[in-house]
């Protein structure tokens, strides 16, 4: 189905069904902290970061976020970018 | 001792503890030591509505993974069968009575309808017992690691679907000669419109096989709304991608579909694996799409690093299964590939079913168990892993180290 729902519709989705639990997923803070999260739970809970930690360097990070934005079509603001690919990184890198 | 690592801490969980004693004794349930740190940090025992306590990956979408314990059955239970969604974008429910399924496209002669009644009704049930396996089963565990759903052992599972034939489906629309894949779109879809919305194709030539079914029952009871509530597409012996769920839509193409989840998404290289002709409208020069289910298996019965007593009888015991050439033989190793014998084989419930296993023998020295599945093609799993960027078809042969004493 093509869905048009709005996002505030979707928002109330999940605050009902299963996807009640997230809001027990704690980021690491820490410099971008807060534009990831403005921009990455709008599709999808924050626990795929860790999910996929720690094995990517700055480089896959970077391509993850461009991943996002090309192939799932997320609106990321182009002044967003280098901090969310940053905060990644260093939170969740490769050491 | 228990290698915290390894283990996912088990919250109150009287549905599992049920038939596990092992793991509810422990308290813990098994995850392979291969995963990567992250991903066995942020498992945790949870149950969503009408699920026992699954091993979560994410939550939105959701993705969740049955432990390695229930796959002491050939046959996955409903409520422990794993969940897996691309995109946030899930009804909350279907309404059946509501429910129609859509068949049209371009290469159809008309388009035609149903609702559930009649697919229960005005067609001859079909039943089939078949292997959904995720792509992904087992990313978790590839070296080098790969992006994604950090799966263990469980994105998988084996049931008794009942439904229609999509072939007799189809006939009600009419096939015109210039058909070349089917397309199916589900009630699912993403969170904002930019986002692709999941939507698959399988060539004609499969959507004919009389293994691929319109299902609205499984194991008997109908679909878990995470399964695909009301019916879902089985495609026996190709990986899950293309099992669309709370299926919807089904259109006949004249041409190929070029979305992102078929063109980009879903993909090995085409120098790897066989059945390069499994997809024909679908091969590019580099990669091609993933189609057929490696034949594999699942020891549900020791992991590595357990501790037997000397001259214990130990069971090595689990499931195998492949992309419905049926399995042959299991072979046990229990000296590190030196030697093998085979395995007791269980109840055939077809060629596209899991297929139980067992080889008993008495602990003494070091043993290193391994073992290998032979499909009826000679076909069987790899000592190494082939080595693939989205991380599918991992089946390399276990080594299970155990400790005597």
């Amino acid at each position: 189905m093509k869905t048009t729902l709005a996002l505030a519709s979707v928002a109330a989705l999940a605050a009902t069904l299963a996807f009640a639990g997230e809001e027990k997923v704690k980021l690491k803070e820490g410099p971008g902290f807060e534009k990831v999260r403005n921009n990455c739970v709008a599709c999808h809970s924050l626990d795929y970061i860790p999910l996929n930690s720690p094995f990517l360097d700055a480089k896959g990070w970077e391509a993850t976020v461009a991943k996002m934005q090309k192939a799932y079509g997320a609106p990321i603001k182009a002044e967003d970018v280098a901090p969310i690919a940053q905060y990644l990184a260093e939170n969740y890198g490769k050491k | 001792m228990i290698d915290r690592r390894r283990f996912i801490a088990g919250m109150s969980l009287p549905a599992f503890a049920a038939i596990s004693a092992r793991a509810s004794a422990a308290g813990k349930i098994w995850q392979p030591e291969e995963l990567p740190e992250g991903a066995v940090e942020t498992a945790t025992l949870e149950a969503i509505p009408g699920k026992v306590a699954l091993i979560k990956r994410s939550y939105r979408p959701p993705n969740f993974e049955t432990p390695i314990d229930y796959f002491r059955d050939p046959i996955t239970r409903n409520d422990a069968f794993f969940v897996r969604y691309h995109l946030s974008g899930i009804p909350q429910a279907v309404d059946a009575k509501t429910w129609k399924l859509k068949i049209g496209g371009d290469a159809a002669k008309q388009p035609v309808e149903f609702t559930f009644d009649q697919l229960r009704k005005e067609f001859q049930p079909e039943e089939l017992t078949a292997v959904c396996q995720c792509s992904g089963n087992r990313r978790g565990m590839f070296q080098p690691h790969v992006q994604g759903v950090e799966w263990g052992i469980g994105a998988m599972g084996n049931a008794r679907w009942t439904g229609v034939k999509l072939k007799d489906l189809l006939a009600k629309a009419g096939v015109a000669d210039n058909a070349v894949e089917i397309l199916f779109n589900g009630a699912d879809g993403p969170a904002m419109p930019s986002t692709p919305d999941f939507v698959k194709s399988i060539p004609v030539q499969r959507a004919m096989d009389d293994n691929t079914i319109v299902a609205y029952a499984m194991n008997g009871k109908p679909l878990p709304h995470w399964n695909g509530f009301p019916a879902r597409l089985i495609v026996a012996g190709w990986t899950g991608t293309y099992w669309m769920k709370h299926l919807t839509d089904i259109e006949v193409r004249s041409t190929p579909l070029s979305n992102f989840w078929m063109a980009t998404a879903y993909r090995v290289p085409a120098a790897l694996f066989t059945n390069a002709d499994a997809f024909p409208t679908q091969l590019t020069q580099a990669n091609k799409p993933i189609t057929d289910i490696v034949v594999n298996s699942l020891v549900t019965s020791i992991h590595d690093g357990q501790h037997v007593k000397k001259g214990e009888m130990v069971s090595v015991a689990g499931v195998a299964w492949d992309g419905g050439r049926g399995i042959r033989d299991v072979e046990v190793s229990v000296d590190g590939g030196s030697s093998w014998v085979l395995a007791q084989l269980g109840k055939d419930l077809g060629n596209y079913s899991f297929r139980t296993f067992e080889h008993r023998f008495r602990a003494e020295g070091s043993p290193v168990v391994m073992v290998r599945a032979y499909n009826n093609r000679g076909d069987t799993q790899v000592d190494k892993l082939v080595f693939n960027p989205a991380g599918y078809h991992h089946n390399v042969i276990p080594r299970i180290k155990l400790e005597v004493a």
